[in-house]
C-alpha cells in the first residue's frame, strides 16, 4: 500500500475520440477532507472519478497521489484506493458474504470470511449474509457495495452517487460513515446530485459543467443556492 | 498474480456451478451442432473420412465463442470488470483467471463431445488418449487465449456479439487448422505419431505466441 496525504490533479483532460469529456481540471485535496464533485448529468464527474481510480488514463495532464503517479505506483497504488461506482461491482449470483470475502481476498486479506463478516456487521446485514445479492433491495446492495469499497481500509475513497437507493436512515448512516473516514484521515472524493445530503459534509466543492471546472468553493454553506448561483452564471 | 488468477477462477466456477448457464447453453449448442452434421454426413453408417476431426473442432470453436461472450457479459452487467481492474495485482492476472475459467469450461464440454463424435462418426478418437488430450488441451488454450483477450476488449462495444467472431475466427484459423489436422492424423488406420507430434508442437508454439501477446496487450487495451 502506498501512503499519501495529498491528491493533486494538474491540468487533467480526457478525450473520447473528438469529444472532450474533461477539460484541464486542476485541484488539490488532502487527507482528512471530503471533496465534492457537483454538476449536472454529463458534466464529467464519473470520468474524473474513473481517472482518479486509475481506470482511465488522462489524455493530458497528471494526477499525483502524494509524489507518485499511477504509472509509477501501479498495483501498490490501487491497494490504497476504494471505489464505489454508480454500478455496484457485486456479483448477483454470489451471497453477500461470498462477494465481500472475494474482494477482501483480492486485496490480500488473509481471512476473507472474517473480513466479510465484520463488513456485514457494519452494514447491518449479518442476518442476510448467506443470501444471494440478487435477492437484495437496491438500498441493501448499496450498503454491501460500500463495504466492498472500504473492505481494505483505503487511503483514497472515490464515491459515485453513493446515496442512490438509500432510505433516510441508511443515508444518514452513510453520512456518518463518511465523516468517520474523514476523521480517520482518508481522502474522500464524492460525486453526487444529492445536494441536501451533501450539505454540511463537504470540505471543498468543485462545480463541473461540460467537462470544465466552473468554480471551486471551500467549506460551502447553503450548497443548493450556491449550486444554482454558479450554474446559472455558467449557462 | 497466481493468487489473483486463482481467486478469479474460483469465483467464476462458483458462479457457473450455481447458474449452470454457460454450461447448458454451450453444451446444448455443441451437441446440436454435432447431431446436425451427423444426420447430414453419415450415410448408411459410413462417415466421410476425417469428417469427425472437422466436426469436433467446429463444435469446440462455436461453443467456445458462445462461452467467451457470456463470461464477459457477466462482468459487464454490474461493471464488476472495473472492480477487478482496481485489484492491487498485475492486471494480466485477471486475464489469466478468466482464461483458465474458459479453458476449464471448454475442456468439460469436450469430455462430452469427444465420445459423442466418436460414436456418431465411428471414429477411433479414444484410441490414443494421451495424444488426443494433448491436441485438445493445446488447441483449446490457443483458441481461448485469443478469445479471452478479444472478449475483454469488446466488453463495452455495442455490437460485441457480432464483432467477437469476426475478429476471433480469422486470428484463430491456424489453431483450428492445426487442431483439425492433428486430430485427423490420429484417426488414420496407421497413426504417424511423428506427424501428430509436429501438429501438437505447432499448437504449443501458437499458444506461446498468443499468450505472450495477450499478456502484453491486456492492460493497455483495458485502460485506454
Amino acid at each position: 500500500m502506498i501512503d499519501f496525504t495529498e491528491l493533486t490533479a494538474e491540468g487533467v483532460s480526457r478525450h473520447f475520440g473528438r469529444r472532450r469529456a474533461i477539460s484541464r481540471i486542476s485541484f488539490q485535496t488532502h487527507s482528512g477532507s471530503i471533496l465534492g464533485l457537483l454538476g449536472p448529468n454529463g458534466a464529467g464527474k464519473s470520468t474524473m472519478l474513473a481517472m482518479l481510480a486509475t481506470l482511465l488514463r488522462p489524455s493530458e495532464g497528471h494526477i499525483r497521489y502524494g509524489t507518485s503517479t499511477s504509472k509509477q505506483a501501479g498495483a501498490a497504488l490501487r491497494r490504497s484506493i476504494g471505489v464505489l461506482g454508480h454500478d455496484l461491482f457485486l456479483y448477483p449470483e454470489l451471497t453477500a458474504r461470498e462477494n465481500l470475502a472475494f474482494f477482501a481476498a483480492l486485496y490480500g486479506a488473509s481471512d476473507g470470511n472474517a473480513a466479510a463478516n465484520s463488513a456485514l456487521a457494519r452494514a447491518g446485514l449479518s442476518d442476510r449474509a448467506s443470501d444471494p445479492v440478487s435477492s437484495f433491495s437496491r438500498g441493501m446492495r448499496q450498503r454491501v457495495a460500500l463495504e466492498r469499497a472500504l473492505i481494505h481500509m483505503p487511503r483514497l475513497v472515490l464515491l459515485d452517487e453513493p446515496f442512490t437507493g438509500l432510505d433516510d436512515a441508511s443515508a444518514a448512516a452513510l453520512v456518518a460513515r463518511l465523516r468517520g473516514l474523514r476523521g480517520d484521515g482518508a481522502i474522500v472524493v464524492l460525486a453526487t446530485h444529492d445536494l441536501d445530503l451533501a450539505e454540511g459534509l463537504l470540505d471543498q466543492a468543485m462545480f463541473l459543467r461540460d467537462g470544465r471546472a466552473v468554480e471551486s468553493v471551500t467549506r460551502p454553506d447553503s450548497l443548493r443556492s450556491t449550486y444554482r448561483s454558479i450554474m446559472g452564471r455558467a449557462t | 498474480m497466481i493468487r489473483t488468477a486463482w481467486l478469479i477462477l474460483r469465483k467464476d466456477l462458483t458462479v457457473e456451478v450455481r447458474s449452470l448457464e454457460i454450461a447448458y447453453t454451450t453444451l446444448f449448442f455443441a451437441i446440436s451442432c454435432v447431431l446436425f452434421f451427423a444426420f447430414a454426413l453419415v450415410k448408411e453408417g459410413k462417415a466421410p473420412e476425417d469428417g469427425a476431426a472437422g466436426i469436433l473442432w467446429i463444435a469446440i470453436a462455436f461453443a467456445g465463442t458462445l462461452a467467451l461472450g457470456r463470461t464477459f457479459e457477466r462482468e459487464r452487467q454490474a461493471e464488476t470488470l472495473r472492480a477487478l481492474l482496481m485489484a492491487p495485482s498485475d492486471r494480466p492476472a485477471i486475464y489469466v483467471g478468466k482464461l483458465l475459467g474458459i479453458v476449464a469450461l471448454l475442456l468439460g464440454a469436450e469430455v462430452i463431445l469427444v465420445p459423442l463424435v466418436a460414436f456418431l462418426f465411428q471414429a477411433p478418437l479414444l484410441s490414443h488418449p494421451f495424444w488426443l488430450s494433448a491436441i485438445l488441451l493445446s488447441g483449446t488454450l490457443g483458441f481461448a487465449s485469443v478469445g479471452t483477450l478479444f472478449s475483454a476488449m469488446l466488453v463495452r462495444a455495442r455490437s460485441r456479439d457480432v464483432l467477437l467472431p469476426v475478429l476471433l475466427y480469422p486470428i484463430t484459423v491456424p489453431v483450428i487448422i492445426a487442431g483439425v489436422r492433428a486430430t485427423a492424423a490420429l484417426l488414420q488406420p496407421d497413426v504417424e505419431l511423428a506427424l501428430v507430434r509436429f501438429w501438437v508442437m505447432l499448437l504449443l508454439a501458437l499458444d506461446v505466441v498468443f499468450l505472450t501477446l495477450a499478456l502484453w496487450t491486456f492492460e493497455p487495451l483495458m485502460t485506454d
